[in-house]
């Protein structure tokens, strides 16, 4: 086959100037019943993969820079891994940890609620509603969470007393600081700017909700209220749940600002215990660093199983989880070494 | 108000300055299939979709099985209807889309049951009425399917059944083959055909000829929103008398 290939080759190189070379040949081989044959053949070869020597290359500087880090990782003595696991578990840290889970916990929540409520708001037909939900959400999207937080520590000096009651008439008084918990605060602070961005996320969400969910649920009967908990905001979920669960995220890291108005979450108690202990610095920034990780990590894996939950109906079959991912490569190369025997 | 299955008079409206509907009046009698043919963009959705109030009405009023839609009269003015009382209407109003419109994080059952649950039908008997509904189309054994697993055409039969879930005396298909792929279209149209001659009024807006000269006991060609020509099948199918109705079905028959 090779031969014929080459043969025509040459035919077509040594053809006479005046005659154009045209793609003729190949055809002739289609033709032309020997030549069938060696086609047959043809098809049942391997194709070489194309190589990617870059990847390799890329591979090997990116492998000789990381163990370089890691050296250093083990030789640095500043590092002072010895101490890195007592303080892990201490019990300044923990309660720490447990602070900023706390806020971010309770935040998280209340953001989510009030930011489905302020979206709905920002959507409504009632130009009140609208206007109010748009203000809102340019000021507190405006200012800085520290600003709000230094607001608030600072709102007994600004309000004594906080009441309600009928303007320029009676009033129903309480003293602020016996009503709110520096906690508490906090939790406001944060959850009065994290509503402003979630409630934007959740309004993403249910623009992306295609039109025809609405007339088919309008078009049944189904009661508004229900139209919105059973069918729009399910499907509406879907999107909003990866942008929310990062807000989340970026909450858990805006909590480290609670230590500015005094209340000592993971972040401020390794700030105050590194002053209390200057040569545990490094150790104390490990440890932070650590917790930090695996929240995060904690909440990836949440995320990928509501994501998943939601993506009911999307597609005609679920994508895999990471067990079940590894417990089919495993079961995938057990196999491809039996067959390889 | 009328003997009318479905009463439209002086239908209008305008999407900005550009006209769809001008000035329709139509009657359907009760337990007859009206077919709506015209050209895209003629309003023949718009009035459909009237019909059951998914669009409000510059002009005119509906008349549906005697009560006026969206609207209530009181001391010779109309009043818009609350939400509430709207869904109401249009609970006892069938509707199915021509892009389906099945809740897709929903079982094919709960598609179903979902608007009699949340209307106060008890789980139980919902749902023993959403396994008969699916058994008349011929998807039983599906219940647990989510629409994305099934075909056009099955999924446009749930849709059917689905808006047969409150008994409706009317039924409205907007090109309920119009999404579909040619070999699934007659499934569909075998499920309307069945729903004929049961006392239901049907009006079906379609491209379908051949099932309008079928099932069809009334023809209305609808252009530029006003309607052109009506009557029987065969006077408009065959024998249209305005040059408007013979350009057309020249091109689509």
């Amino acid at each position: 086959m090779t031969n014929t290939i080459r043969e025509l080759d040459q035919s077509v190189r040594f053809a006479p100037a005046s005659t154009a070379p045209t793609p003729e040949p190949t055809i002739a081989v289609d033709v032309d019943g020997a030549a069938r044959a060696d086609l047959a053949r043809l098809g049942t070869r391997r194709v070489v993969r194309l190589k990617h020597p870059g990847q390799w290359v890329a591979a090997a500087l990116v492998l000789v820079l990381a163990l370089n880090f890691v050296q250093t990782l083990f030789t640095n003595p500043a590092w002072e891994w010895a101490k890195v696991p007592t303080w892990l578990f201490s019990p300044a840290i923990l309660t720490g940890l447990q602070l900023t889970l706390l806020a971010t916990a309770i935040s998280a929540v209340i953001s989510f609620v009030g930011g489905i409520i302020v979206a709905l708001a920002r959507m409504s037909a009632n130009p009140v509603l609208s206007g109010v939900s748009w203000f809102y959400v340019w000021v507190f999207r405006s200012l800085p969470l520290i600003l709000v937080l230094l607001f608030l520590f600072n709102l007994g000096n600004l309000y004594p007393a906080i009441g309600i009651g009928i303007p320029f008439g009676p009033q129903l008084q309480v003293s602020t600081f016996t009503l709110l918990s520096p906690l508490a605060l906090g939790v406001i602070g944060l959850s009065l700017s994290e509503i402003a961005y979630s409630s934007e996320v959740v309004r993403a969400g249910l623009l992306a909700v295609d039109q025809g969910q609405h007339e088919a649920a309008k078009a049944l009967g189904i009661p508004r209220r229900r139209q919105f908990t059973r069918i729009v905001l399910p499907q509406a979920l879907r999107s909003i749940v990866p942008s929310y669960v990062n807000q989340i995220v970026g909450l858990i890291k805006a909590s480290s600002l609670l230590f500015y108005v005094s209340l000592l979450d993971l972040f401020g108690v390794a700030q105050n215990l590194s002053s209390t202990y200057p040569t545990d610095v490094i150790p104390l920034l490990v440890v932070a660093t650590i917790w930090y990780l695996v929240l995060t990590s904690v909440i990836s894996v949440i995320q990928f199983y509501i994501e998943r939950f939601y993506a009911r109906g999307v597609f005609r079959v679920l994508p895999l989880t990471p067990f079940q991912k590894v417990r089919r490569a495993i079961a995938g190369a057990v196999t491809s070494v039996r067959t390889a025997r | 108000m009328t003997a009318a299955a479905v009463a439209v008079h002086n239908a209008t409206k305008a999407y900005g300055d550009k006209p769809v509907l001008r000035g329709i009046d139509l009657e359907v009698a009760p337990g007859t299939v009206t077919v709506i043919i015209g050209p895209s963009g003629s309003g023949k959705s718009t009035l459909l979709r009237a019909i059951n109030h998914l669009e409000k009405l510059d002009e005119g009023v509906v008349v549906v099985g005697g009560e006026l839609i969206g609207v209530r009269e009181h001391r010779g003015r109309f009043h818009e209807l609350k939400e509430r009382d709207i869904l109401r209407q249009r609970s006892r109003i069938g509707f199915v889309f021509q892009n389906f419109n099945l809740f897709p994080h929903l079982t094919i059952l709960e598609n179903i049951t979902e608007a009699p649950i949340s209307l106060g039908v008890t789980p139980a008997a919902a749902t023993q009425l959403a396994r008969e509904l699916l058994a008349s189309v011929g998807l039983e054994g599906k219940e647990s399917a989510y629409p994305r697993q099934l075909s056009g055409g099955q999924q446009q039969r749930v849709a059917i059944a689905r808006a047969l879930a409150f008994d409706p005396e009317v039924i409205l298909f907007d090109e309920p083959t119009s999404a579909l792929d040619p070999e699934l279209v007659g499934e569909v149209l075998a499920v309307i055909r069945s729903l004929t001659g049961t006392g239901r009024t049907l009006i079906v807006v379609t491209h379908e000829m051949g099932f309008a000269r079928e099932v069809g006991d009334h023809v209305v060609f609808i252009d530029n929103g006003v309607i052109v020509e009506q009557g029987t099948p065969s006077a408009v199918l065959d024998h249209p008398q305005h040059p408007r109705t013979q350009n057309f079905l020249s091109k689509v028959l």
